[in-house]
Parts: structure tokens; sequence; C-alpha cells
């Protein structure tokens, strides 16, 4: 899933100073599941908006909607008559429901609420984790289903740096380093020997090149 | 004659090598660099230029390494990957090859987040065995890393660095072996102040008969203090200083702190160099360059070859 967490409320405020009636927009999936914005979290955030702006003498009025997914036109079509009769939107999804609401509406102000940080998944109640970095070019397999993409602070491909002691990381003692799991894990695997391979120069064109990527499936255009 | 550096020459011909290390100031002041460069002088076969250690922004190691060409002192030019991106990499060492720089230590390098720029982007496009095979393919293919053909090869006397003391322990033989096979010339350890976890570690490397591949050169490094001893023991990743080094310079007090951390380092020289497959000693002063002179004669190792 894609994990956010809600901006800072005073960065909010400003961004939507200007403005005296606004739609907060949620979203049913992931941005529910991370609790950054679901129902809970639109609505908290209307309130302490309203509450601010009463403070500050400049009553706001506000919307709340929580399309099933911010990320696709279907569900953000919905939001189309509220988003007319308001000056702006600010949306509580990731990055992507942002622009998915700026291009199906271009004449709306959208505002993103929410800092979108990573793919990962809940560890614990309350804790979220990276686990994958969208590289395009995954090597799961060879490295017994941990990512040194993203869980190794270097993205090393051939094993462990000087830093790592007692299975932590050397830039944070709660960071579990990635190659001494890859270790451990080829070795529950009886698979230590994948260790002696010199994983090549990564292809980065289909990650971090710097162009947007995109998929076509020919098969199952309409 | 890979390279025909003076390092490559005292190892071939079997001799004990000694390396030391200086550090690029955090300014552009090239007489800092000439007076360390000057007291290393005669006591060094060759000498490590470090490429913006623990991520702060210094002196570029390759401009460096050619101020000490020019002071007819070998440099052996230390190349990270945290900076640069293939690209970057293989056009230094093209500028560094011509400037006369003929060693290459090719290192993953130290996370930005221990330096003076922790907001920083880091690359890491590539490792550092990646960096290895690279230099060794620009060198011995005359080829790019994509392949394509290299007129005029980097010939590089090409090292790496190991740590002995990170974990996984059982790993740090095999990634040795890893990067001889990448194609390393020589290798430079973390400092040694556990000798017996290094020994068992040489163990390791004898056993894969890496000692026979390639130059192995021990780390060490003189304590200026008690303190100093306990900040590494505590706070540097990778560093393993056992209670009986911290005890010794806390018994020194401050006074005699600076004495016995160099008798510490020339016990622990003496040590190492009677380890089986090791070839010789890199000295890291850090900041303390100039006590490299005094170690090295206690050590015996003057003159140089």
């Amino acid at each position: 899933m894609i994990v956010g967490e809600r901006k800072p409320i005073q960065e909010i405020l400003n961004m939507i100073a200007e403005h005296n009636k606004i739609l907060i927009a949620g979203c049913g999936t992931c941005a529910a599941i991370c609790m950054a914005g679901g129902d809970k979290e639109v609505s908290i955030l209307a309130s302490t908006i309203k509450m601010a702006r009463n403070k500050e003498g400049k009553p706001i009025e506000i919307l709340e909607h929580i399309p099933l997914r911010q990320c696709e036109w279907e569900f953000v079509d919905e939001l189309k008559d509220k988003i007319e009769s308001c000056d702006a939107v600010l949306s509580m999804a990731c990055g992507i429901g942002v622009q998915t609401i700026v291009e199906r509406f271009p004449k709306a102000i959208v505002y993103p609420a929410v800092n979108t940080t990573f793919l990962g998944l809940p560890e614990e109640q309350g804790v979220w984790s990276e686990r994958c970095g969208a590289c395009g070019n995954c090597v799961l397999d060879k490295t017994g289903g941990i990512c040194p993409i993203v869980r190794c602070s270097k993205s090393l491909l051939n094993g462990p740096c000087g830093g790592s002691k007692d299975g932590k990381c050397e830039i944070d003692p709660e960071v579990d380093c990635a190659w001494q799991l890859i270790y451990d894990r080829l070795k529950t695997l009886g698979k230590l020997d994948n260790l002696a391979e010199i994983l090549p120069p990564k292809d980065w064109s289909t990650g971090r090149d710097g162009g947007p990527r995109k998929i076509i499936r020919e098969d199952m255009k309409l | 004659m890979k390279s025909g550096s003076n390092l490559e020459k005292i190892l071939s011909a079997g001799n004990f090598a000694v390396t030391a290390e200086l550090g690029p100031p955090k300014s552009a002041d090239a007489e800092v660099v000439y007076k360390k460069a000057d007291s290393l002088k005669g006591c060094a076969d060759a000498v490590n230029i470090t490429d913006c250690q623990t991520a702060i922004v210094r002196m570029s190691s390759i401009a460096v390494g050619s101020m000490l060409v020019s002071r007819g002192i070998e440099p052996i030019v230390q190349m990270t990957c945290r900076d640069r991106n293939r690209i970057a990499i293989q056009s230094d060492i093209l500028g560094a090859s011509a400037l006369g720089v003929k060693n290459l230590l090719c290192l993953t390098g130290d996370h930005q987040k221990f330096g003076n720029h922790p907001q920083s982007k880091n690359v890491f496009d590539l490792d550092s065995i990646q960096l290895i095979k690279m230099v060794k393919d620009m060198r011995d293919e005359k080829k790019f890393q994509c392949g394509e053909e290299l007129k005029v090869e980097p010939r590089f006397f090409i090292g790496a660095a190991e740590n002995p003391f990170s974990d996984p322990f059982e790993f740090r033989a095999l990634r040795l072996a890893k990067k001889v096979d990448a194609g390393i010339d020589f290798v430079q350890t973390q400092i040694v102040y556990n000798v017996e976890k290094f020994s068992k570690w040489m163990e390791m490397v004898r056993e894969l008969g890496l000692h026979e591949k390639v130059f192995i050169l021990a780390g060490v490094a003189p304590l200026k203090s008690a303190g100093m001893a306990k900040y590494m023991k505590n706070n540097v990743p990778g560093m393993d200083v056992p209670d009986k080094i911290v005890e010794r310079m806390t018994a020194a007090g401050k006074e005699k702190a600076k004495e016995e951390g160099v008798n510490i380092c020339v016990d622990i020289i003496n040590q190492v160099k009677e380890i089986k497959g090791v070839a010789g000693v890199h000295i890291m002063a850090i900041e303390w360059e100039e006590i490299v002179p005094e170690i090295v004669a206690k050590a015996g190792f003057l003159p140089r070859p």
C-alpha cells in the first residue's frame, strides 16, 4: 500500500488561507488504511481547520467526501458537484489522488494535505514500514525476498557495508540491516551460495532515471 | 605490472608495505595539504586521500592526489559511490589517471546522514563491488561500464576496504572474496584494535585462499586520548575497541595519553605483522598525520624501500 502522513496543521492552514469554502477529499483505500485520509481523519481535519479559522475571525465552510479511491477517474467523478461549489480542494489522498483530481477538474485548485511517503505495510498498530522502492526491476528472487533497494540505506546489491552491527544499520539503531536480514534468511533457506554471485550494476532505467514511467498493455486496451 | 605504482612494486617484491592516510582540508587551503603531505614523505609507500570522509565536504580527493603527485608523494585516491553515478565516476577516473594517480581505492562511502549535509540526495548508483569491477574492466578490458571501447585506459592498482569487525561476521571474509573476484589488487582493513577478532577473520580469509590473491594491509590508528577510545568504542559504526585498550589509555592519564596511543599502535602493528597473510599496514592518524613518522620509526619500518 501507499503510505503517507498528514502534513502539519499550520502548513495546511497557510495553503488554504485565502479560501472561504473548501472540499476535503479523503480516500477510502491506502490513505484510509494508513490513517492519513480516511473518514476519521477527514472529519478531524475539518473540525481542526474550522476551529482555527473561527479563532482567527475568518470562518470557513468545509464539505467532506471520501471516494473509495481517489486515484481513479470513476471515483473522483463523484466529487464533481462539490468541487464546483468550492474555492479549493484539500486532498487527503496520496500524490496520485491529488493529480487525478487536477487532471479531471482542470479548473480546480487542489492542495495536498498529506505527505506521500513510501510503499509499505502496517507492521503493527501505529507503525508503518517501507518495503518496496518501485524500481521497476525486482531483485527479490536473489535476496531471499528482502528488498536491498529500499531496506538497505545505501541500496547495496552485493552485501552489507562496513557499518552493520548487531543486525542494525549504522544510520539508526532502530533500523534493521537489510543485509543481515538477507543473510539470515538465505542461511535458513540453505541458499548462502546466492551471495557469492556478483550482481552487476543495476539497470535504473526502469526506476530512478528521472522520467515518468508508464505501462501500456496492448492486450488489455479496449 | 598493472599500474607501475610504487605501492604495487613494493608489495609485488614481497616487502611489507606501509601506507598512511591524509584527510583533505575543509577549505581551499593548499598549504594544509602540502604541510600534511610533507610530514608523510619518506615514511609511507603511498598515501590515501580520503573522499569527503564521513560525508563532510572536503577538498576533492583527486585534486589532492594530483597535488601529492606534484610533490613526489604517491597518492591512493579514494573514490566513493555516495556522491556520483557511474558516468561521473568514470569521468573522474579518467581524469585522475591523466593527472598521474596510480592507486585507486574503491569504496561505497559513508552515508550522508553522518556528514554536514544530511539533507542531501545520495547516489549509490553502484556499490563498491560493482565499482571495483568497473575500474578493472576499464583497465584490463579497455571498456567503459556500458561496454563501449575505451581508447587509452586508466592504469590503476585497485584497492578496497574491508571491515572484519562489522556484522554478519561470517560474511565478512566472503565479502572480501567477492571483492577479489571483482578485481582488487589490495585491501586495507578497518582499524584493528581487537587483534583477536582480526586474527579470526584472517583465518577465514586464509581458508578461502584470499591472502594469496590479494595484498592485505591491516588498518591501524593511534589513539589520542581515553575519550577518543571510548567514543570510537561506543559511537563509530563498525569499530571494535576492546575494554583493555580503553583501560590502557585511561591508565596512562591525560599527560601521557598520546604517548600511550602511539605505543598501543606500535604494539598492534607488531602483532598484526606476524599474522600470516598480512602484507602491510595502513596507518590512519586522523588529523594527526605528523605522528606517522614516529610510529613508522618505532615499528622499525624505516628506511622505506
